[in-house]
């Protein structure tokens, strides 16, 4: 972690492409994993480590305390019943989408693809933001959900809307160049051995699809679970009701409580380190089953 | 065709968000009907901004004591808590607030101008509705290595400053105004000079946080700044909260006297017929109880005797108030404040 | 709409209706309301705030420091996907794995841990303050962060590709004579573009909405460390939601033409590469 390898890294990834000319395979391949290495754990590993260590800074009974909370529970809770909605939610449309786009060819479809990449690009802010301009009692939609005594924004459906639109794009993303490298061959022969469309599609699509679609999951979930600016602005921040487990970390945070923050987020990091393995191990042994079909 | 198409895509989209509000159910149902729910607990929403978490988690305490002593009756209070001006602005947006406990009057006087509070708001209970009081005084390092002790070492070539932005954080913009009125009073109600001086001062500023609990971090987690200016109540709470070995406080010799205003929301009280409650919660405040509460979580109390108990905590600073210097905060948010005022000058923005 | 391939195949009305249903409801209809909110300020007035010399800064570090940090993550997202595909060594499952984390932490905890880390007495920071680099509270600082959010992005975009990348080809290449950095360049690059721009273009895009991560380790200084999102905030804590919308149009704008350019880019390169099969 010398600040000389920051720099060697730099000339390293420019010489790369010349080294790899003289150079034998085994040597190029160690240095590309050292430089890998190095970049992802200035990134990804010592900010990991730094919440572990700050989370547990003042022992393990004050983290235990923070976790067990009953403000912490109940934003966990939230956080859950959050996710349990808008991931099914998403999911239905990341198929609907790729099955229209990948399957068919229709004017416009480009611009389709572009919108519905469009969430990742825009500024939590404005996610946050537009809801509220659309179900504030002075927004366009607002006056009627008000007068039916329906609660939008500052309230649970205002924090689901926000997450669906942020993580919106994860699961069609996934699914399109799966979709799309598969063809619509398969699906065409199953059809016209008579299979109709759900049978084609649990039989066929399905299969096909599986590993990018758990994948787009898999993200989905992370990401409404992790997601902070957009839901900050609609969430009226009432506590025990209306905070999500992001949202707590900063108020804990706010409150002087760094190891009792630190300890909510490394909660959220081993939920997302545990999908995450889980994934790879359920991609491993697909791997593992297919070698041994094969000999 | 279209039409059919219209009214077919008007059902479904009605047909989801009726779902998505009936799924999140109780909870938001909670929210809506909180007025009057079961048997006899009501429940009020506080909305208060960042320093006064530790304040009413004890208030709430002692009110429900105290209100079911007196009325026999269960009462739950939520807290929600953020930047006065993006609180404020939930309360607009439709965040169902009986009382509001912000940082500021402008932003009391924000939400009134939606209608939500009567204008009269500040009369309604002593004191312009501010039942307790800070001012501005300055974090140091432990030993003050840079011999900071009045404003005007702030504009020192040497001296590096922390302070929230004041156009995002409501605590900020008493911190300028501090040091403006300071100049003001310095160089006889010479406002040039006084901008000079802002200007200076700002110059000085390395970490500009968007809150001033951000700003807290930075100086005393992070180590950055030689001096962090800040509200008396919040420079007390992090002595005690992050060690007093580390850093001291320095009391200027005016500054300001900060009044973080409170109001009852008439249009959300009358809603759920929560008057009586929400009014009765605000006067705790008041109260001998309520004032030592405050003055215990470093507020200066408005009572006299509780004052007094305190004396030492809080020394005798010359105050002066908004009104007297700036005219009160429309007129001050108008000149330094909004869009391509004195603040953003600073910056040649 | 013709549909003049798969006509066979069921499914195209529900499917396509539901979908466009769906980003009806939940993207364009909200999104539209920063338009319908910009309206009411008029050309001009929009035109003078847009324009003004603090929120043409704000755009300028945003650009910069998005542009910055998407270029690193494609250069060394481009060799971290190489690594988790051709090469094998320990821990490889754990690593790939860890690849989304970003996406996975909230960014406010990302902002808070990366300022912790690159502050001048952080774990990382003060092997750069001897050399007088300070890394937190300057565009470097944002830089990092943006490095932190876009980081998945080039390396899932990237990874697919390589995986399903004919081995055969570059073999055969090697066979004809070409050299590692020729068969790189000549057959395995062309390959990866298309997924090593979309991956740089989100990644781009990610980081000029960023906020949560960014306001933790900016310093936000007005023309130092401002960016775009956080002029956003400071209107609307100020109750001035049109000006904030107007900046919000903005961007919007700019990330749409900057997703529609690099489809557009993609289905080039896909005819290219048809035209030469």
């Amino acid at each position: 972690m010398h600040p000389s390898l920051e720099t060697s890294v730099d000339t390293n990834s420019s010489k790369r492409r010349r080294g790899a000319k003289a150079g034998a395979g085994g040597g190029i391949n160690t240095l590309l994993i050292g430089i890998a290495l190095l970049y992802l754990s200035m990134l990804l590993f010592v900010p990991l480590v730094a919440i572990f260590v700050k989370a547990f800074e003042k022992g393990f009974g004050v983290y235990w305390a923070a976790i067990t909370e009953s403000d912490a529970l109940s934003a966990v809770r939230l956080t859950l019943f959050v996710t349990a909605i808008v991931v099914p939610l998403n999911t239905l449309f990341g198929i609907a989408a790729a099955w229209a786009v990948t399957k068919f060819h229709f004017r416009g479809k480009q611009v389709l693809v572009s919108l519905v990449e469009l969430p990742f690009s825009v500024s939590p802010v404005i996610a946050g933001l537009i809801f509220v301009l659309l179900f504030s009692p002075g927004g366009v939609l607002g006056p009627w959900f008000v007068e039916h005594g329906l609660n939008i924004i500052f309230s649970v459906p205002g924090i689901i809307i926000a997450t669906i639109f942020v993580t919106l794009p994860f699961v069609a993303r996934e699914l399109i160049p799966v979709l799309e490298a598969r063809g619509g061959s398969e699906e065409e022969a199953a059809v016209s051995l008579g299979a109709n469309g759900w049978q084609m599609f649990w039989r066929v699509t399905l299969p096909n699809m599986k590993w990018g679609l758990l994948y787009g999951i898999i993200l989905c979930s992370a990401r409404s679970i992790g997601e902070f600016g957009a839901v900050s602005v609609v969430s009226g921040r009432i506590r025990g009701l209306t905070n999500t487990m992001p949202l707590h970390v900063e108020i804990l945070y706010n409150e002087y409580q760094f190891s009792a923050a630190f300890a909510v987020a490394s909660l959220m990091s081993i939920l997302a380190v545990i999908t995450l393995i889980m994934k790879s191990f359920m991609e491993w042994k697909t791997e593992q089953r297919a070698n041994r079909e094969v000999h | 065709m279209k039409s059919i198409l219209k009214k077919k895509f008007t059902i479904l989209a009605a047909a989801f968000f009726l779902t998505l509000a009936l799924l999140s159910g109780c909870s938001s149902e909670e929210t809506a009907n909180s007025g009057k729910s079961k048997q006899d607990t009501v429940q009020l929403l506080n909305v208060s901004y960042d320093p006064t978490r530790e304040l009413y988690e004890q208030v709430n305490q002692e009110f429900s004591a105290y209100w079911k002593e007196e009325t026999g009756r269960e009462i739950i209070i939520k807290q929600s808590h953020g930047g006065s001006g993006s609180q404020a602005r939930s309360v607009i947006d439709g965040l169902e607030a009986d009382v509001v406990t912000l940082a500021l009057a402008y932003d009391i006087d924000a939400i009134a101008k939606h209608n939500l509070i009567a204008e009269d708001w500040a009369d309604r209970f002593d004191h312009n509705s501010a039942p307790y009081t800070s001012t501005i005084v300055f974090l140091v390092r432990k030993g003050n290595p840079k011999k900071i002790e009045d404003w005007d070492d702030l504009v020192k070539k040497d001296v590096s400053v922390i302070t929230p932005n004041p156009k995002t954080s409501g605590g900020a913009r008493w911190n300028y105004l501090a040091a403006y009125g300071y100049a003001l009073l310095k160089n006889g109600h010479d406002d040039e000079k006084a901008k000079d001086f802002i200007k200076k001062l700002y110059q000085n500023v390395e970490v500009l946080d968007t809150g001033a609990r951000g700003s807290t971090t930075t100086f005393v987690e992070k180590g950055i700044g030689d001096v962090l200016i800040a509200w008396e109540n919040e420079a007390l709470l992090s002595l005690k909260e992050l060690g007093e070995d580390e850093v001291e406080i320095v009391v200027p010799s005016i500054s300001i006297l900060a009044e973080p205003s409170v109001a009852v929301v008439d249009q959300v009280v009358d809603k759920k017929g929560t008057r009586k409650e929400a009014e009765a919660y605000l006067r705790f405040l008041y109260s001998e109880k309520g004032q030592e509460l405050a003055a215990q979580n470093f507020y200066r109390p408005r009572n006299q005797k509780i004052s007094a108990k305190y004396a030492d905590r809080f020394p005798d600073i010359q105050l002066f108030t908004i009104d007297e210097l700036f005219g009160g905060w429309e007129q001050a948010h108008k000149i330094h404040f909004a869009d391509g005022g004195v603040f953003d000058s600073i910056y040649g923005g | 709409m013709k549909k003049n391939r798969s006509h066979v195949l069921p499914g195209f009305g529900l499917s396509l209706g539901f979908a466009i249903f769906y980003l009806s409801l939940i993207v364009l209809i909200p999104l539209s309301m920063v338009f319908i909110e910009t309206a009411q300020l008029g050309w001009d007035e929009w035109f003078r705030i847009v324009t003004s010399e603090r929120v043409i800064h704000s755009y300028k570090i945003s650009f910069g420091t998005s542009l910055a940090a998407a270029g690193i993550n494609a250069v060394f997202g481009l060799i971290v996907a190489w690594v988790l595909v051709r090469c094998t060594f320990p821990g490889k499952r754990l690593l790939d794995a860890l690849i989304d984390l970003p996406f996975a932490l909230p960014t406010a905890v990302a902002g808070i841990t990366l300022t912790t880390l690159y502050s001048e007495n952080g774990w990382i920071g003060q092997f750069f303050a001897p050399l007088n680099i300070k890394i937190a509270f300057t565009p470097l600082g944002i830089t990092v962060a943006l490095i932190f959010i876009g980081l998945p992005f080039v390396v899932r975009m990237v990874q697919p590709v390589l995986q399903n990348l004919d081995k055969e080809v570059e073999e055969a290449a090697e066979s004809l004579g070409a050299s590692r950095f020729q068969t790189f360049r000549k057959v395995i690059f062309p390959e990866l573009l298309p997924a090593l721009l979309s991956g740089f273009s989100l990644a781009f895009a990610r980081g000029l909405g960023e906020y949560g991560s960014v306001v933790f380790i900016a310093g936000n200084m007005p023309m130092k460390t401002e960016i775009a999102p956080l002029l956003i905030m400071t209107k609307l804590e100020q109750f001035d939601y049109a000006g904030a919308t107007a900046i919000a149009s903005v961007m919007l704008v700019i990330s749409f033409v900057c997703l529609i350019l690099i489809n557009l880019f993609q289905i080039w390169c896909r005819k290219d590469r048809l035209a030469k099969g």
